[in-house]
């Protein structure tokens, strides 16, 4: 049996960048995924008829609606980059400390950046 | 996934489909519509790959992950034959 002492609470652990990059990559991921089926029904609505589409422009218009997408593109952009980040390290790039250190850290401010513009496109 | 993705983002900021006509135009070029389904296969495939992942971390009774397991790849076969469903309905 494994009695090793087990310290999980999570408010005081400090967590390296790297961990908070890699477990929002996680988190992006199920988020993006779930959000699969609502793309695919907007896409099939957007196809439908004159009707549904005007509809769609008209929710793409409403800012709880920007709010949500502004909300998806900083998860797929984060998702993406982290997602890089990830098959360098697998070949070998930037796996040393400083520079995992800094390439999470670049990922995590360039996801915010792209949500940001995002948003100001949005807006 | 990454080109698609920067591809249509172009296309979204340098010519945005103005009416249903211009979009329906666009989505129904064979070029267009192969991109999505190639996108949609890989995105799915993607999907079953990170989700089993993380579902074989935090579900640890054999029988209770057989059956998500199971559930997934059931939905995810079924978003993929209802994008092809969308495409196939484009009149040409």
């Amino acid at each position: 049996m494994d009695r090793r002492p087990v310290f999980f609470n999570l408010m005081q652990i400090q967590m390296p960048v790297g961990a908070l990059t890699s477990i929002a990559h996680r988190v992006t991921g199920i988020v993006l995924a779930l959000g699969v089926p609502f793309g695919v029904y907007l896409f099939e609505l957007s196809l439908r008829d004159v009707e549904a589409f005007e509809q769609l422009v008209e929710w793409v218009r409403a800012w709880p609606f920007k709010v949500v997408v502004v909300g998806f593109v900083w998860a797929l952009a984060h998702h993406l980059l982290a997602g890089v980040r990830h098959l360098l390290s697998d070949i070998d790039v930037g796996s040393r400390l400083l520079h995992a250190r800094r390439s999470a850290w670049i990922v995590n401010v360039s996801a915010a950046t792209i949500a940001l513009l995002a948003a100001g496109a949005l807006v | 996934m990454l080109v698609f993705v920067v591809v249509v983002l172009l296309h979204f900021v340098f010519d945005p489909p103005r009416s249903h006509g211009a979009w329906q135009g666009w989505v129904s070029k064979p070029e267009v519509g192969v991109a999505i389904l190639v996108f949609f296969g890989a995105l799915l495939v993607h999907a079953w790959v990170g989700l089993r992942d993380v579902i074989l971390d935090y579900v640890q009774p054999v029988a209770v992950r057989a059956t998500v397991l199971a559930l997934l790849g059931f939905a995810l076969v079924a978003l993929g034959v209802w994008v092809a469903g969308i495409l196939w309905r484009i009149p040409a």
